[in-house]
Parts: C-alpha cells; sequence; structure tokens
C-alpha cells in the first residue's frame, strides 16, 4: 500500500489561495480560519431526498442544525471507495469537523477505520458498522436501530392483507441487517398465518432502479401481493407495486404519499434523536459512546400510520405486539427456528431479544423465505 | 389479485415482458447513434444526454402535467446537446470520442443539479397500450401492457432501415460516412449533414431518457440510468449499424436484463450475480465470434474514427 500524503489537495488549494489572499504563508491553517463552535460532518451515499436511507439521515443532520454552536456540513453522493476517505479527510482538515458520520454502510470497513488511525483525535460514528473494542480504535463507534422489530410489525400487516399468503422482499445485497429483515418480515406474517411464505429477490446494489422494478414485476408475477423492500430508495418499489395492485410496506421513510391506497404501514427511522444525544454529550463535554443501539422504545424508530387498507383485525394485533415492543426485550427471532435450508439456526427455549449481539452478524434465512444469501 | 400459480411459465412470461418494458431506452439511444455514426461521427456523450433528457422530461411533467409536453422538452434538450457535439467537432482535429465523454459527464452533472427539486415529486406516466386482452392470464396481461413509446421505436427502427437504404437522405448520410471526399465531389458539405446527424441521434437518446423517468421505472433519481446510455452505444457496435438490428440487441438486452429477478422468483436462487452479468457475457461472446483481426467490422461506415 502506498502512504497517504498527509495534505490533501483541497486542503492544499484552500491554504495557498488563503495564503496568497492574505499575504501570509502557510501556517495559518484552516484551523485558524475555522469559526468558534463545533463542526460535525454527515456523509451520505446517495441523495439526501431520496425518500429512503440517505433522507432520513438528513432528517436527522436537519434536526442538529437548530442548535446553538453547532455547524452541520454535508456531503451526498460519496461512493464506497476510498473518496469517502478524501471526503472525511477535507472535512476534517478543511471545514474542522471534530465529529463525522459517514452513514453507508461500506464506509466502515477500511474507509472510516484507516481515517480513524490516520486522526486519533476526531471522532467518527459509523452507522450500522458492527463496532468492538477489541479490534476497533477507540475513537471510533457504532449506532443503529433495531429496524428488524419495523420489519415484524410490516410483517403483522402483510400478513393480514396476503391473500395468496405470498409475500416478497426486494433486497440489495445479503448482509447480515437485510437479512435480518427478511426474516423479521416473513416471523411477523407467520404470527399472523403459519403457511405464509416471502420470496426475496437480491439485486446486487443499494440503488438500481430498473432492476427493482423487474423485481417487483417478477415477484407479483408469482403471486406475491404484498412486497416490501430493503434499498436505498424504495420509491420505485413502492410505486411499481402500487402500479401493479400490490399493497405495499414501507422502509427508511414514509412513503405512503407515494401510494395512499396501497401502504399499509412503514418501518421508518427517527435519527434525530440519535443525533441529538451524541451532540448534547458533545457539547457537555462527555465521552461519546461508541457502541449504541436502540429500537422503538428507545424512539431510534418508529412506525408509518395504518394506511385504510389495514383491516380492524390486523389494526389489533399491530398494536398489541406494538405496545409489547414498547415494554423492551421483545424477541422477534425465537427457537425453534429452521433456516431455509432445514439446519436448526435457533434451538428450542433459545430467544434472541433485539439487544442480541448475535442478530447483528445473522447470515441465514430462515425456514418460509424462499431466496439464497449467496 | 387473483394470480394463478404459474411457476416456471413466470420465466419466458417475465423475460418477454421484460424485453419489452426495459428495451425502450436501449432501443432510441441505439437508433440515435445509428444516425450518428452512419454518418461517420461517434457520440459517446448520449448517456449524459440520456439522463439529462430524462430529468428534462420529469421535470416538464411535474410543472405542466403533460408528458407528451416532457418528451417534447426531452427531444429539444437532446437536439441542444447533439448540436452542441457536432459543432465542436467540425473544429479541425477534434476528437470526437473525447468531446463525447466530456459531454457524457456535462450532461450527468446538469441533469443531477437541475434534477435536485424534482426527486421528490410524482409525475404523471406516459399511456400503455393494453394487449393482453386476449388471454385471461393477468401475469401475460401485465407483460403485454405495452408503452406507447416503444411501439413508436419499433416502427422508427423499421422506417429507419428503409430509409437509409432507400431515399434520397439516407444516401446522402451513408455517402458522408463512408466518404468525406466523396461526399464533397457530390457537394455535399460533410459538416453541415454531421452536425444534423448528431442533433437527431441527440433528440433519440433523450426520448429514451423520457420513457426511463415517465414510463418504467417512471421516476427521476440520479442512478436511474445506471449506464444504458452507454451500453446502447456498444449496442450499435453489435447491430452492425442496422436499424432492425438495434432493435433485436435491446430487445435480447432487455430480456436478459429480466433474467436474474426472474429466476430468483421461481426459485432459482443461487449466484444470481452471475445471472445479473449475462447481458454483457452474451456481448462480449458475440464480439469476439463475429470479429476478426483481419478486416474492419462488416457494415462499418468507413470515416467512423474507430474503423479507420
Amino acid at each position: 500500500m502506498t502512504r497517504q500524503p498527509s495534505v490533501s489537495r483541497r486542503r492544499l488549494l484552500r491554504t495557498t489561495a488563503a495564503g496568497a489572499a492574505l499575504g501570509l504563508a502557510a501556517p495559518f491553517g484552516p484551523r485558524q480560519a475555522r469559526a468558534a463552535g463545533t463542526t460535525i460532518g454527515f456523509i451520505y451515499v446517495g441523495a439526501k431526498d431520496d425518500y429512503g436511507y440517505n433522507q432520513a439521515h438528513a432528517k436527522g443532520a436537519a434536526a442538529l442544525k437548530g442548535m446553538k454552536g453547532i455547524t452541520v456540513i454535508e456531503e451526498e453522493k460519496v461512493p464506497e471507495t476510498v473518496d469517502v476517505q478524501k471526503t472525511m479527510e477535507s472535512m476534517i482538515n478543511l471545514d474542522g469537523a471534530t465529529l463525522l458520520f459517514p452513514t453507508s454502510f461500506g464506509y466502515f470497513d477500511p474507509h472510516m477505520l484507516a481515517m480513524a488511525k490516520k486522526f486519533p483525535r476526531i471522532q467518527f460514528r459509523h452507522c450500522g458498522g458492527l463496532w468492538t473494542a477489541d479490534k476497533h480504535p477507540p475513537n471510533t463507534g457504532s449506532y443503529f436501530g433495531y429496524i428488524g422489530q419495523g420489519q415484524y410489525l410490516n410483517g403483522i400487516a402483510a400478513g393480514h392483507a396476503t391473500k395468496s399468503r405470498k409475500i416478497g422482499f426486494v433486497a440489495a445485497k445479503p448482509i447480515p441487517q437485510v437479512l435480518l429483515n427478511i426474516n423479521s418480515f416473513l416471523l411477523g406474517a407467520r404470527a399472523v398465518d403459519p403457511a405464509i411464505t416471502c420470496q426475496v429477490i437480491f439485486t446486487g446494489e443499494w440503488s438500481l432502479a430498473v432492476k427493482e422494478a423487474e423485481a417487483v414485476n417478477a415477484l407479483i408475477d408469482q403471486g406475491v401481493d404484498v412486497v416490501t423492500c430493503h434499498v436505498d430508495s424504495p420509491k420505485v418499489v413502492v410505486e411499481t407495486s402500487a402500479r401493479r395492485g400490490a399493497f405495499v410496506c414501507g422502509y427508511h421513510a414514509d412513503q405512503a404519499a407515494l401510494a395512499p391506497a396501497k401502504y399499509l404501514t412503514g418501518a421508518e427511522w427517527n435519527w434525530a434523536n440519535v443525533y441529538k444525544m451524541y451532540v448534547e454529550k458533545l457539547l457537555a463535554g462527555q465521552t461519546l459512546p461508541n457502541f449504541t443501539r436502540g429500537g422503538l422504545a428507545d424512539g431510534f424508530i418508529k412506525m408509518s400510520p395504518l394506511g385504510p387498507a389495514v383491516s380492524d383485525a390486523a389494526r389489533k394485533q399491530f398494536e398489541a405486539t406494538l405496545a409489547d415492543m414498547m415494554k423492551g426485550s421483545f424477541a422477534v427471532v425465537k427457537g425453534p427456528l429452521k433456516n431455509n435450508k432445514g439446519d436448526v439456526v435457533v434451538s428450542s427455549g433459545q430467544a434472541f431479544v433485539e439487544t442480541a449481539i448475535e442478530l447483528e452478524s445473522m447470515n441465514y434465512l430462515v425456514e418460509g423465505v424462499i431466496g439464497s444469501t449467496s | 389479485m387473483d394470480a394463478g400459480d404459474i411457476g416456471w411459465w413466470g420465466v419466458p412470461i417475465a423475460i418477454v415482458g421484460g424485453a419489452i418494458r426495459v428495451s425502450t431506452p436501449f432501443l432510441f439511444v441505439s437508433l440515435g447513434e445509428t444516425i450518428t455514426e452512419r454518418s461517420g461521427r461517434i457520440n459517446l456523450g448520449l448517456e449524459g444526454t440520456l439522463v439529462f433528457g430524462a430529468m428534462t422530461a420529469y421535470a416538464v411533467t411535474v410543472v405542466t402535467l403533460s408528458p407528451w409536453l416532457g418528451v417534447l422538452a426531452a427531444m429539444a434538450a437532446g437536439t441542444l446537446f447533439g448540436l452542441f457535439h457536432g459543432w465542436i467537432c467540425k473544429f479541425p482535429r477534434v476528437n470526437d470520442i473525447a468531446i463525447g465523454i466530456a459531454l457524457m459527464l456535462l450532461g450527468t452533472g446538469l441533469a443531477f443539479f437541475f434534477g435536485k427539486p424534482f426527486i421528490q415529486p410524482s409525475a404523471p406516466d406516459l399511456p400503455a397500450i393494453s394487449l393482453g386482452w386476449w388471454s385471461d392470464i393477468p401475469q401475460v396481461r401485465a407483460a403485454l401492457q405495452i408503452n406507447v413509446l416503444f411501439l413508436i421505436g419499433a416502427a422508427l427502427a423499421l422506417f429507419l432501415w428503409w430509409a437509409f437504404r432507400t431515399t434520397r437522405i439516407g444516401l446522402v448520410l451513408r455517402v458522408v460516412g463512408d466518404s468525406s471526399d466523396a461526399a464533397r465531389a457530390m457537394g455535399l458539405n460533410p459538416d453541415t449533414v454531421r452536425l444534423l446527424a448528431t442533433a437527431a441521434g441527440g433528440a433519440l437518446a433523450a426520448i429514451g431518457g423520457a420513457y426511463l423517468t415517465l414510463y418504467y421505472p417512471g421516476s427521476w433519481n440520479e442512478g436511474v440510468s445506471s449506464g444504458q446510455g452507454l451500453m446502447a452505444v456498444a449496442l450499435v457496435i453489435f447491430a452492425r449499424w442496422n436499424p432492425l438490428g438495434c432493435f433485436a440487441a435491446a430487445l435480447l438486452f432487455g430480456g436478459a436484463g429480466a433474467l436474474g429477478p426472474a429466476l430468483q422468483s421461481v426459485g432459482v436462487t443461487q449466484g444470481y450475480y452471475l445471472f445479473y452479468a449475462a447481458p454483457y457475457v452474451l456481448t462480449l461472446v458475440v464480439m469476439i465470434l463475429t470479429s476478426s483481426p483481419g478486416r474492419a467490422l462488416a457494415g462499418a461506415p468507413g470515416e467512423l474514427t474507430v474503423a479507420k
């Protein structure tokens, strides 16, 4: 590996420009030029108004903008490549950011970890990464929400709405969080009717509009009548499903406006709470937690309001389960449970509540899910 | 929704349906590029034109609520891009491929910039014609929801094939594309012909973009094209500069693209990344089988920079 230059291109340009303008030499770097206060950087993999993952984070970031002494800087459409390292570096050197939130899954390893080693005094918090104290630098950390709970509730709504007993899931990549969502969606539906199966289609990328539309069409051609997804921007999935007459459960953000009649409910992020918590700790001079997790009860996630197509029976079960989850320690994944190859993955009597760390390394699809992780 | 269990029949239906749904942008871009390349120039910037056309069509439709106005606006924007390319390329020692790449980046960049406010709103769709009325199977009916633009594209392919062979304009285009000297001897100005041919190519490519945002998948976002414009330019070589070949190649690419999701939906779930690579593997195989080190590609216009 070649050594990275210690001064980024943008920093060099800026320092030379500033130096030329003021007639001063290089010692007056960006740190002196920065205004008082704390600067926080957010990095998104897509557009921040994508009706999905990035929009949810951008809403959380927007909630910080009114806070005193806080400057929020954002960059969108940053690929999960060495590009994100350059972005982080320029946010630190150029804008003086002291806390960075690289929000996309692929930013964690190796990009954020490399930057964290290079800038040990800057704090990095990643969305979704599996941070462990003995493996990762102390100035890094991760936060995530138990959105599998939301997909379980989606599943309950879907289980009541389906007539064909086939529900469908358009997924991007077979990583643990996606697999947990797929499994939770099916398990929620099976809490209504144990004969329901869930067909999953992986598109291979976080955002591929045409392939997502094709996936929805293929699912509905096979008799699927309720669809949900885990892709960065669910807009295409929601619109295509509704156009084909299928019900749809949302993800990431509220998509009810896109399909008012067919939208059952949706699992949404509520990042404003999480980001505010970090910033309040930062302003109070406390150390930031390295590992942050929360679910419905903690206000990390929330459900979209139930749509007009949700029946009374569905509403009752949905609300009862939601109330159970609000009490905490609700186990979506509990034994006896087999994977879809017939092997026992959770033995009888074993239950993983939402906080169980085992869920974050899930590598199987449960019985009833038609699909494969590779 | 009372869909019967059609099982494996879903795969051919999905391939046919996918071919019809997904092929239209490929078709328009490759037809446009055929016109341009037949005049002896390559416009690699059509990916940019496609994305800009997609954005323009969506934006105009959101504002005016008329998808056909959106298509017209996209055509106007595409024409401008084509004219720009043709105008720069008429200067001596300007490389048309390099200009094309520059215009591709310019087009996508401008589209992302102006398209920001239009990611959220919804726009009305272009109309589709149901040709599946004879079937009771909902899947067949859904697959045979055929968009008007697809039919226009198919008719255009036929028309261009006829026009290249038998009309005066087609002859002029081919002469300019095969030999600038011969064209000048006939009193033709190659630069003007190429300017117009590139403009026409741009307008067609922009229609392909309009199809993406106004019908399938039917909304504007920055990843809506994912390289389809570039693939369509490659399709022209695959189709040997023949409009009917473009039509076949576009259908093939559309159908191959539907293979991955369709196979997963019937339970063939292993190795989906391989199925997704199918269209590209297919292209490589055909290119290797039909190429020869000894001669230029059959059907290639003589003035094309890559054929010289």
